[in-house]
Order: C-alpha cells, then structure tokens, then sequence
C-alpha cells in the first residue's frame, strides 16, 4: 500500500484578522475607560437593588471613611473656586493663589477650616501619608460640615440653578452608624431632606416584591408596544 | 579554518543584472499582537464599567406641631433595631404597651441572611398587616420603624433600607433609639453570647 502523503502545511498562520480584533477591543477599553482621580480613602460601598445612576454634574458629593472621616467635594472647577474663594475671604484663611488652584483641580479634602491652608499647600501624595487630613468636623460643637454645605449651596446658587444640586453620600461598609447620623442630623439643620446614598448594584433577590413589581412592569411594557 | 564563501554574485549564473531581492509583503505581526492583548488586558482590568449607583432618602421634616405628626398605630407597625456585629432586632409594635413587653418572645434577633432573616419578618408582617382594615375599609400598610443603635455601621443602614426597597415597604421611618431598647439589646446580646 502506498504511503498516505500528508500535504505539508506552513505553521505561519495569518494574524492579521486577530489582529484586527485585539485593537478593535483595545480601542473599546482605551475610550471606555475613565481614570479616577486620586481619593484621599478608598471606600467600598454598600450594595443595593436601586438603579439610580449617581448624577455627573450639581452634586455635592462627602465620602466617609471607615474610620469615620468625612471628605467634602464638589463638581465644577469654576464652582469650586468660586468656593474656595468664599471660605477664603470670610474665614481669613490666606490662601495663595497656588493653593486655590490645588483646591480647584484636586479631589475632595477632609480637614478642618483652620488647617486647610496646610492641607492645599501639599501635594496629593504628601497629603496622604501625613495623616493631616482628620475629616470634616461634624460634631455639633464645631459643625464645619455645615459650613461647607452653606458656602457650596451659595456657590451652587450663583453659578448654576440649586433646585437641581444633589447630595451625596458615599460611606464605607464599616463606618459606624453615628457618623452617617451627624451627617444626616446636620443635612436636617439646613433643612435639606433628600439625600442620596452612594450604593452598588446588586440583583433584586428572585421572588422579592421588588422582582416581581418588575416583572409586572417589564409585562405591561411589552403588552403596550 | 577555510570556509566557502558561497554569497559570491554571479558565478556561472545566466542573469547578471542588477535585482532588487523580491521581499515577501508578509510581516511577522506576533509582537503586535502580544503587545495589543497586553494593553487589552490592562484596560479591560482597570475598567469599571458600572457607574455607582445611588439611593434616594428622604429624611422627615423635625417638627413640634402635633398635627403635622403622623401616628402609627401599635398594630400596623414593626421595630427594627440594628445593633453591633450585623445583629439586628425586631419587635412588633411600637413597645408602648408594658404587658406587650413583658413577654419572652416579644423581643427577638435575627439576622440579614436571605432566607430566615430580618427579610421573611418583614415579609410575614407585611402580610399580616395587609390583612387588617383602617376605618375606611381600606388595607392597612405596615409603617417599619428602624433604630440602630451605636454599634451598627453604614452597611447594616444601608441593607435594612435596601430590605425596604426589596420588599417594597412604602412606609418607614429612621428614628432615635430609646434607653430602653438599648437596654434590650443589651440583654439579647448578653443571652446570645455577642461581645
């Protein structure tokens, strides 16, 4: 019997359609992904069923720590100079311009009002790893916290429509219950009653009331198309 | 040691002008396509591709005016208390009632398990209430009255807020723990062994 001649086949194959694949994707993640800027505390959130998304723009947004700290930011860089400015001006800070700018590009600062000029004056780097940063003082003693929300509400009011602010909270798993208490009861004093709570997405549980309303409403959706 | 030199041009060879070598068109595309699904690699992890999402809450208007208060009825409501190491307490009611309060099962601790937790109390009550008539002939809503005490963190907060999402409880308010629930939950703990 003749031998079977198995045809000789190049190992070289072409690339060039999975080529074409890995930087179509490479394109996607590149343009996809949105670097965070650097936080002061990392913070894990809680998970829950809403599926509200957190809004991008009028929002005052205050992280927890877990150890409690709370950090204060805001959208906008011409609100927030228009913010530092004002705290500036009427609580003697001496700021320099440099400072402003700090405040003005950087991410959200948790000190109180009286260090807060040491604070701008570091970089983000430094600011971490001196421990300066003690969080916003939220006791009602010394409410800076309030201060804060007053002056940005201000700034809010001047240079955008503060109907539309919103008010974020964005605490850690483990930070104690009468923290986020303090925030509320001080978010209460300014008589601001609607919050928003910083939260992950997570499944509606089968069988919950939740589940099943949006089952219900997913079926009248596709009865009325 | 002597070696041919084998490159010499020419030679006997008939064609003897000037040719430009023929050079495949074909690249080698390995390297790029190492480096293509490194860079993939490296964005697909550092992607978060779901926003945070957030959750709405609306706080009560502190008020003195009596009308502006709203009553709870004893029967309609359930307490829920958040104490230390994720532990969570309930008792039905409103503790209003020394009698109600004097009985063993009054109250009790439970958990955030899925199935056995604080979730099938309310889901039990909520029927229970569902069942009951207000003066107008109309179904009653359970009214959840939630406490947390100083030992509980954000996320039990958030999870029993979450609860009220799930189970669809349009009713409920975040209230200051009373002495005498601390004292309870004092009690519960010691029995449960918590620390």
């Amino acid at each position: 019997m003749p031998k079977v001649k198995m045809p000789r086949k190049s190992t070289n194959i072409d690339m060039t359609a999975m080529c074409d694949v890995a930087f179509l994707l490479l394109t996607f993640f590149m343009l996809a992904t949105k670097f965070k800027p650097d936080e002061p505390v990392a913070v894990v959130t809680p998970s829950s069923i809403n599926t509200q998304l957190l809004p991008d723009s009028d929002v005052i947004l205050l992280t927890v720590a877990k150890d409690g700290r709370v950090f204060f930011s805001m959208d906008g860089q011409a609100k927030r100079k228009q913010l530092i400015e004002d705290l500036d001006t009427q609580y003697k800070l001496g700021l320099t311009q440099a400072e402003k700018t700090n405040f003005m590009v950087g991410s959200s600062v948790g000190a109180d009002l009286k260090s807060l000029k040491t604070v701008l004056g570091m970089s983000a780097d430094e600011r971490k790893s001196s421990g300066i940063e003690k969080g916003i003082p939220i006791d009602s003693a010394n409410n800076e916290l309030g201060v804060w929300i007053e002056y940005a509400r201000n700034v809010q009011g001047q240079l955008g429509s503060l109907n539309k602010l919103k008010y974020c909270v964005q605490a850690d798993n483990e930070t104690p219950y009468p923290v986020i208490k303090d925030i509320l009861d001080t978010f209460k004093d300014k008589k601001i009653q609607k919050l928003n709570l910083v939260t992950n997405l997570e499944a509606k549980p089968a069988g919950s009331a939740a589940a099943l309303y949006e089952a219900q409403q997913q079926a009248t959706e596709k009865k009325a198309q | 040691m002597a070696e041919m030199d084998t490159s010499s041009s020419g030679g006997g060879k008939k064609h003897q002008g000037t040719k430009s070598k023929k050079l495949s068109t074909r690249v080698d595309m390995t390297p790029m396509v190492d480096l293509g699904f490194l860079l993939i690699t490296f964005f697909m992890l550092t992607t978060t591709m779901s926003k945070p999402k957030t959750m709405d809450l609306v706080m009560p208007k502190d008020t003195e005016k009596e009308e502006e208060q709203n009553k709870v009825k004893e029967s309609t409501a359930l307490t829920i208390l958040l104490g230390k190491k994720n532990q969570v307490y309930y008792y039905e009611g409103l503790a209003q009632d020394p009698n109600a309060s004097q009985d063993p099962n009054f109250f009790n601790a439970t958990s955030f398990a899925n199935t056995g937790g604080i979730r099938d109390i309310i889901i039990k009550k909520r029927d229970e209430v569902a069942q009951l008539r207000n003066f107008k002939g109309e179904p009653e809503d359970v009214v959840v009255i939630i406490k947390a005490d100083d030992g509980a963190t954000y996320q039990n907060f958030v999870d029993l807020l979450d609860e009220m999402a799930i189970n669809r409880i349009q009713r409920y308010a975040t209230v200051d723990i009373s002495d005498q629930d601390k004292q309870w939950i004092k009690s519960t703990e010691a029995s449960n062994g918590i620390q």
